[in-house]
């Protein structure tokens, strides 16, 4: 990881993010890193020097494509995945969730939710039984009519209205979206400080994801939750997010405001992810010409995903192989920007406006308009 | 065979599952052509039949699926006549499959199998449909690869050694062996992220270019349709609410489910919109509502919908000729309703 020592670490923390404004500190991810070992001497850096903050009452998101880490982030902060270095912090004191003890004080302030709402509920256990669990696990609850009173709060609180149709069901009987209902109430049950919501809402219909969304919503600002929005829906995060962090390769490369961000991406990946995105008023064209918006430059490659043509196309769209190398940008071999540098030298992500950073060595030819702060007035 | 003739014609067709609860009317009273070279892009939420409806179009669905009613006409440009679909038997319809008609399963990890490597999987496929040498199967193997932008290498591979991403795409590979008429494309980018998607689909429109055959391409996300298909078909509660050019559907969309699902997804271009989603669920179709299915949902329900037809109607201001929709009261210039108090939650915040 060339380049990318502890002063620059310290400099990409001088952004001041914008969900801070929202409420207090409530959980600090400072340098994680993680690898994982695949035999034959390879080591996968799947999350390398991953710096943010959490705030209570705010929704930070974390956009990425499969396989960019950003799964293994929150299975960090969760506490299920040890640290190869790096440090979580919560409320301030440093945790180690990896005794049992330690790790069981930890799930009641931060806790997970996945994407699946098919797998992650147990097929033979009722609703109540998913809910009296944590109950009694977080809330050290007793009495059972006092359980139940809290089951029912909780069902009622992600509008699985009326309670008392919902506790014996088992997950079978439910749609999708009460599924994932069921998972946010058990995240819930432990009365958390974090959640973590791991792509709550891509398993679900399109016209129910934005119901979901605003559900979500609806608990953060009621229990003032610090909320991890995971996803590779970058229109999401713009509607949902107050802050936006793009990985690739295990890396954050962006970071900045949700709205400034996705209307003016910088880093060179980021404009891909946006160009990727489908978009309703470019209607038939959009797809026979596309292309990134750095293509537009004079000189500059054509698009770098797949091409049919391409020999090398399937290189890139194997991110995986990107967290292998320990040299350059791991963006550079799909980059239509790269150069010698770039392959060389790993950027390390700098401020680049206020409250914005991106890890880039050509933000000048990428985005000039970010850096002369022209967005302000569009954004 | 006249120019304009559709290579698939489904007429009033109608299928259910059997059920000890009673019929499950999954598929009722569609009416869908699809034309050479045509991408028509079916989109719902799910169970709302769309995925039934294709696979009973191929005769894909055995009990207790039933079809019980209409008829599917298919009519290639290799083919001497029309074929009634709903007629074929054994032989006739292993003929039709894969060489006239071909599916993109949707999640390509469990459609491919696991323990056949790329290069059998292709030649089994291709074995089974075309009278073909192994040499010529295994050169054809090869060359369906490069039609798709994986290298040759990974013939050799198992899925489980590609990403999603290549699996699809040797799913679409598969599917072209037979230079097929028709694809039929079930949600085959859904599992994807959004660059691979992307490549995915400008990769489909570029070979459908090449080769010419037509798409049905099936999704529950309209925001892709509207940049790929030529024609969209919405399907709610086993019946098409409305058929149109995808240019007519995002401009003047004419009925409340279709601009209920066109106010469901966030958009990354242009200005931040207020968006509404659709509340509440589909309908039971074991017992479904009298009327329109939609009314629970929609926000412009009278009572003259518990009685009204359903059947697709021509709507006269719309300039395409082609734009037919289910709900005989709204139409594209009718302004959107108020929206009731307790949908406010609904929207997110600014």
């Amino acid at each position: 990881m060339n380049g990318n020592g502890a002063g620059e670490q310290a400099r990409s923390s001088d952004v001041v993010s914008v969900a801070a404004a929202r409420g207090p500190l409530a959980m600090e991810a400072v340098s994680l890193a993680k690898d994982f070992r695949l035999g034959r001497g390879q080591v996968l850096h799947a999350v390398r020097d991953v710096s943010f903050a959490l705030y209570r009452g705010a929704v930070v998101a974390l956009v990425g494509e499969s396989g960019s880490g950003k799964s293994t982030v929150a299975r960090l902060l969760a506490g299920q995945e040890r640290l190869t270095s790096g440090e979580i912090r919560l409320d301030g004191a440093p945790v180690d969730p990896s005794t049992r003890s330690a790790f069981r004080r930890h799930k009641s302030e931060v806790q997970l939710v996945f994407q699946d709402p098919f797998s992650s509920l147990n097929p033979v256990h009722t609703v109540r039984h998913h809910l009296e669990r944590p109950v009694r696990l977080h809330q050290g609850r007793r009495s059972r009519a006092e359980v139940a009173r809290e089951v029912a709060a909780l069902l009622d609180q992600v509008r699985l209205i009326p309670a008392n149709q919902f506790t014996g069901k088992y997950p079978y009987e439910l749609s999708g979206g009460q599924r994932q209902r069921v998972s946010f109430a058990r995240a819930l049950a432990a009365k958390p400080s974090v959640l973590l919501a791991d792509e709550p809402v891509s398993m679900l219909d399109v016209s129910i994801r934005l119901e979901m969304l605003s559900l979500l919503d609806d608990l953060r600002q009621r229990f003032r939750l610090a909320l991890l929005y995971i996803t590779h829906d970058i229109a999401s995060a713009r509607y949902f997010a107050d802050e936006v962090l793009v990985m690739y390769a295990g890396q954050i490369v962006e970071r900045g405001p949700a709205e400034e961000l996705t209307q003016h991406p910088a880093h060179p990946y980021t404009q891909l992810l946006v160009a990727s995105a489908p978009d309703p008023d470019n209607l038939g064209g959009g797809l026979h010409s596309f292309h990134p918006p750095g293509a537009a430059l004079p000189g500059a490659a054509p698009r770098p995903a797949a091409d049919s043509a391409a020999p090398s196309a399937a290189a890139t769209y194997q991110p995986a192989a990107a967290n292998l190398t320990d040299r350059g940008c791991p963006f550079s071999p799909r980059c239509p920007f790269a150069d010698d540098r770039c392959r060389a030298e790993d950027p390390a992500l700098l401020p680049v406006a206020p409250a914005r950073a991106a890890a880039c060595w050509h933000l000048d030819i990428a985005a000039p308009e970010v850096l002369a702060g022209e967005q302000r007035g569009g954004g | 065979m006249s120019p304009d003739a559709p290579v698939l014609d489904i007429k009033d067709f109608s299928v259910v599952y059997r059920t000890p609860g009673g019929d499950v009317r999954a598929v009722n009273q569609v009416n869908l052509a699809l034309h050479a070279g045509e991408v028509v892009g079916l989109a719902g939420e799910s169970g709302s039949g769309k995925s039934t409806l294709a696979y009973a179009v191929c005769r894909l669905l055995r009990a207790p699926a039933l079809i019980t009613g209409g008829s599917v006409t298919y009519q290639g440009r290799r083919a001497a006549g029309p074929t009634d679909v709903l007629q074929l038997r054994g032989h006739e319809l292993q003929q039709l499959r894969w060489r006239e008609i071909a599916i993109v399963f949707q999640s390509a990890m469990n459609a491919l199998n696991p323990v056949l490597n790329v290069r059998d999987q292709i030649t089994d496929a291709i074995h089974a449909h075309l009278r073909m040498s192994r040499r010529e199967a295994l050169d054809k193997a090869a060359s369906l690869l490069d039609l798709v932008g994986i290298p040759r290498s990974r013939l050799r591979s198992y899925p489980h050694e590609l990403s999603g991403g290549m699996r699809q795409r040797v799913m679409i590979a598969m599917a072209l062996a037979a230079e097929p008429e028709i694809v039929i494309m079930d949600e085959p980018t859904t599992a994807l992220d959004v660059v691979v998607q992307r490549d995915i689909l400008a990769q489909i429109v570029e070979l459908k270019a090449e080769l010419g055959f037509a798409i049905l391409f099936i999704t529950h996300d309209l925001s892709l349709l509207l940049e790929l298909a030529d024609r969209i078909a919405v399907m709610y509660a086993g019946q098409l609410m409305e058929v149109a050019e995808a240019a007519e559907i995002t401009r003047e969309p004419a009925h409340p489910y279709t601009r209920g699902l066109l106010n469901s997804f966030p958009s990354l271009h242009g200005a931040r919109r207020e968006l509404a989603g659709i509340p509440g669920t589909p309908p039971d179709l074991r017992h479904p509502p009298p009327g329109c299915p939609f009314l629970p949902r929609c926000g412009y329900g009278t009572d003259a919908c518990r009685t009204v037809d359903m059947s697709l109607e021509r709507v006269e201001s719309s300039a395409g000729l082609a734009h037919l929709t289910a709900c005989p009261f709204v139409r594209p210039e009718t302004p959107a309703p108020e929206p009731p108090a307790a949908s406010a939650e609904q929207e997110m915040r600014a």
